[in-house]
């Protein structure tokens, strides 16, 4: 056992904080309504802060060490934007208050729909969606009412490359549309000719994340595009990637009609060991009217020192609400303050310094692994993780050992078109010395997987726990440590 | 400014190795026509000019500290431990990525896990998941659930009128591609009677929130066996803190019980991140959505924990999985953990006492003022409904611009007969001398 569950710290009578007396006269409570048990833990505030220090202490971070993973843009979470999100005008500011006491809000809101119109070169932005698969589904209903609303209901299908994110087809799914998915050529692209053989008046659209999951840009894009509006269909940009092209081409030019940023790759909100995250959408004009509402409209410009109103506005077609109140606004604040201190210089400068790194890493390790789509890479690229003559060594056992040498692994096993694929995204904020180092360890554990397999086999072997079983765990189910309550065995 | 280290000369020498000579050589595939675009963006500041432009826009706000607040609708001013805060702001939970790596994933799995268990104690179910973006998407999902249980073939869902607006809009966005139909909150007055006699044998979920909107409790035993005598499923959506004091969900035979988790130690933060939770029976466990953590061993026996039953999800299944969750709200997760570990079985308890007594001590005051009435056909808690003599925006007005203080909710902003009314929330951060002034300030008012 690393550490006890905070349970097992529990003793009757116990307090982890003193509340006050209530002040006013009691009511008396409802007796035919109350619970006869309550099984939290009874634990002391101290207690508290050392399980979950000791718990913390057991995770990989950014703040420790580099997180190659690719697809998930692990770059440094500037504090500023901590204690920003945590000004007590925006941290305790409440969603239902009269937008009038709330002008700050609505002005750093409506600035970044702005940005991010300005950035993505969309028409409209909305800020409601809190994460990237939530503005994935955003964005294919607003296409499926785009349709509908033209009346043109044959319209069925939605287009998904193979290299593609399980969030695209399942999203699909959710929107109940039908996937056809669609091939990659040798080089990466979407296979053009399998692209114009599907594309018919049954199509909604093409989700295509641009550069793609290989960190390849689309060789074709503009020739996608335009076969995708040829046959009336529309473009969804999966904007995982941003990261690779902010200041260098803004989707809605090469004719994306709605794509979703992940504010928590591209513009540095924490990951919070799964979220939360923020996913709002960008939209050319056709599909403005559509986006969820409400968002924040300009209601009367400032003028002779009056300060700019501010208001919530219903796009006239909308969706509808993808979630309550206004967004994950506390990641709103953390995004504005990021893209304040970059501005349209910096960011940019993170793009290329990311592309950079990332092609720096792949010139270093081609000579040792197998790059199955080897061109200029994007933010990330993708390599595989075996060799012919040591077939007992897979892409999984490289990611264990590299945690003995101090790297969180990349993402492994995705896009499913790479056999055993290692997608490595190594963003703008890590060192030349730091990549160097992780180029060494990847070269010195493609030697080992040659001289001493068992050492890949068996990683970890300095990590908190060894490799854990995980078709037992599925087997036999615990998901809760508490016992079945008297009420329910009784029943 | 920027936060990437690259000096000049090192960006030069990388170049060389890359064998490119300039950067503009690396996106050489852009098309050209849209390569480079000049971006008309503000910046870039230093962090402090930053920091200085954002102090403003937050002051520019009215807040819960600035004045007393009697607001809530679905997002509550509560008291959270200090620690919350400060755990949560450690490197080590905040800028970790979602624990697909267990073996340095430890920290957030076990939280998670210990969060699951919490969940389950508190609604008294026996699965919990990892959590979803909100209240309102955890109920979409619920539906997305008991559509799935029952095989796509039932094609209805009942829907309680008195089930937060957010939420219910966010159903309807939810399912519009799905072809179900919704029903039961066409009639803003329906009774439980009224949605139990539009559960068929189409029906798949009859779904109430407890409170409801307007802080009732309705009577909801019994309801479950008559939900599943048509073979429906029944959701209940719960503010948590109620259920420090209030029997749980699970002993009266929800299937599902979702809420919103922000009133367990999360800051305003005028409407997100907020917290989803989602919890269900173990037999629904393999049709649920999103992140599941479970016990598992190390060949030395020793315990962790894993992400588990990952064939429901997204990276797996694709267009077959039972939702397209990926990110969630992790670190809100670990928050309301904290929270619910410091308080405890007690300190909930005593939270969820002060809400009861306070907001009971400021519904009495006002009922005694001529020209309002408190509704009391139904217990209620934290949050009443008052009628009140004048437009609730007029009265709102008042108070904030002659009184200092924050009013209730509109309810006609959502329910027109309800026009003139005005949703109360008090918790224990509303002291008696705020109670006091409000109801003064009503007085005034009238």
């Amino acid at each position: 056992m690393l550490e006890p569950l905070i349970y097992d710290y529990s003793r009757p009578g116990r307090q982890g904080i003193s509340l006050p007396e209530p002040d006013v006269p009691e009511t008396a409570l409802p007796a035919d309504l109350l619970r006869t048990d309550l099984d939290l833990p009874e634990v002391d505030q101290l207690t508290v802060i050392r399980h979950y220090t000791r718990l913390s202490q057991l995770n990989f971070s950014i703040d420790t060490r580099m997180y190659p993973l690719g697809s998930c843009t692990m770059k440094y979470n500037p504090r500023l934007n901590e204690d920003t999100a945590r000004l007590p005008g925006f941290a305790l500011s409440h969603p239902m208050q009269d937008p009038d006491t709330a002008q700050g809000n609505l002005e750093l809101m409506y600035q970044l729909q702005e940005w991010l119109k300005e950035i993505g070169g969309f028409a409209g932005v909305s800020l409601q969606p809190a994460a990237g698969a939530h503005g994935e589904l955003t964005g294919v209903l607003m296409m499926r009412a785009y349709h509908r609303d033209r009346g043109d209901l044959k319209r069925t299908k939605v287009l998904i490359p193979n290299s593609a994110h399980g969030t695209n087809p399942a999203t699909a799914s959710m929107a109940g549309l039908e996937v056809v998915e669609l091939p990659s050529d040798a080089r990466g692209n979407i296979d053009l000719a399998a692209l114009k053989a599907v594309c018919d008046d049954t199509v909604v659209g093409l989700m295509i994340t641009n550069p793609n999951t290989l960190g390849l840009f689309e060789e074709h894009i503009e020739e996608v595009v335009q076969t995708v509006h040829a046959c009336g269909g529309l473009i969804y940009g999966d904007g995982a990637n941003m990261n690779a092209i902010v200041g260098v081409v803004r989707p809605g030019d090469l004719g994306f009609d709605v794509l979703h940023y992940n504010l928590h790759k591209t513009f540095s909100t924490p990951h919070g060991g799964g979220g939360p995250g923020s996913g709002p959408v960008g939209v050319s004009a056709r599909l403005a009217d559509f986006l969820p509402g409400p968002v924040v409209g300009l209601l009367e410009p400032g003028q002779g020192g009056r300060p700019p109103h501010y208001g919530f506005v219903t796009p006239p077609k909308s969706i509808g609400r993808m979630k309550s109140f206004w967004g994950n606004f506390g990641m709103l604040v953390r995004a504005y303050t990021y893209m304040r201190v970059h501005g349209a210089s910096g960011l940019r400068g993170n793009s290329e310094n990311a592309v950079l790194n990332a092609n720096y890493l792949l010139s270093k390790l081609r000579a040792h692994y197998h790059i199955p789509y080897d061109r200029v890479c994007k933010h990330e690229f993708v390599m595989e993780g075996v060799w012919p003559e040591v077939p007992g060594v897979h892409a999984l056992d490289i990611s264990k050992r590299l945690m003995d040498y101090s790297f969180h692994p990349p993402t492994n096993y995705f896009p499913l078109i790479v056999h055993e694929a290692l997608m490595i995204e190594p963003t703008e904020t890590e060192s030349r010395e730091t990549l160097d180092v992780f180029a060494d360890v990847l070269i010195k554990i493609a030697e080992e997987a040659h001289t001493q397999p068992e050492l890949l086999q068996t990683a970890p072997h300095t990590a908190p726990i060894a490799r854990l079983d995980e078709v037992s765990a599925a087997k036999q189910l615990v998901l809760c440590c508490r016992p079945i309550p008297a009420w329910a065995e009784a029943r | 400014m920027s936060y990437y280290p690259h000096t000049d000369t090192e960006r030069a020498e990388m170049l060389a190795a890359v064998g490119a000579k300039s950067i503009d050589e690396l996106f050489a595939d852009v098309p050209s026509r849209v390569r480079f675009p000049k971006l008309n963006l503000a910046g870039p500041l230093s962090e402090l000019e930053t920091l200085q432009e954002l102090r403003g826009l937050s002051d520019a706000n009215g807040h819960a500290q600035k004045r007393p607040f009697f607001l809530g609708a679905g997002a509550y001013n509560h008291f959270s431990p200090g620690l919350v805060n400060y755990l949560i702001q450690r490197g080590e939970f905040l800028t970790a990525y979602t624990p697909y790596q267990p073996e340095v994933s430890q920290g957030t799995l076990q939280t998670i896990f210990e969060y699951q268990s919490m969940i389950c104690a508190l609604t008294g179910m026996e699965a919990a998941n990892a959590s979803h973006y909100d209240g309102a998407t955890a109920l979409a999902e619920a539906v997305v659930m008991a559509y799935h249980h029952h095989r796509e073939k039932r094609k209805k869902v009942v829907l309680s009128p008195a089930i937060h607006p957010h939420y219910r809009a966010v159903v309807r966005t939810y399912m519009q591609g799905l072809g179900l139909t919704i029903v039961g909150d066409e009639d803003p007055r329906a009774s439980l009677d009224d949605l139990v006699r539009q559960v068929d044998a189409n029906t798949a979920l009859l779904a109430v929130q407890s409170p409801n909107f307007f802080g009732q409790i309705e009577p909801l035993d019994g309801l479950a066996a008559k939900v599943h005598a048509a073979g429906a499923l029944l959701a209940v959506a719960v503010d948590p803190v109620s259920l420090g004091l209030l029997k749980p969900p699970g002993q009266y035979g929800a299937d599902i019980v979702t809420g919103e988790g922000q009133p367990l130690g999360l800051p305003l933060s005028y409407g997100g991140p907020y917290l989803g939770f989602f919890a269900t029976r173990k037999e629904y466990v393999r049709k649920m959505a999103g992140r599941l953590v479970g016990e598992a061993h190390d060949k030395n026996g020793r315990r962790g924990f894993v992400l588990t039953l990952s064939t429901r999800e997204q990276h797996i299944k694709r267009d077959k999985a039972t939702s397209n969750i990926c990110t969630n709200q992790g670190l809100m997760a670990i928050a309301a953990t904290i929270h619910l570990a410091t308080l405890g079985k007690h300190g909930l308890r005593r939270v969820a006492e002060l809400c009861w007594h306070k907001s009971h001590y400021a519904a009495q005051a006002i009922a005694e003022i001529p020209g309002y009435s408190v509704d009391v056909s139904q217990p209620f808690f934290k949050e009443f409904m008052v009628k009140c003599p004048k437009p609730v925006a007029a009265l709102n007005d008042f108070l904030l611009n002659e009184r200092g203080l924050v009013g209730g909710y509109d309810l006609g902003r959502d329910y027109p007969h309800l026009a003139g009314h005005m949703l109360i929330a008090v918790t224990e951060m509303n002291t008696r001398a705020e109670i006091n002034d409000l109801v003064e300030a009503l007085r005034a008012a009238a």
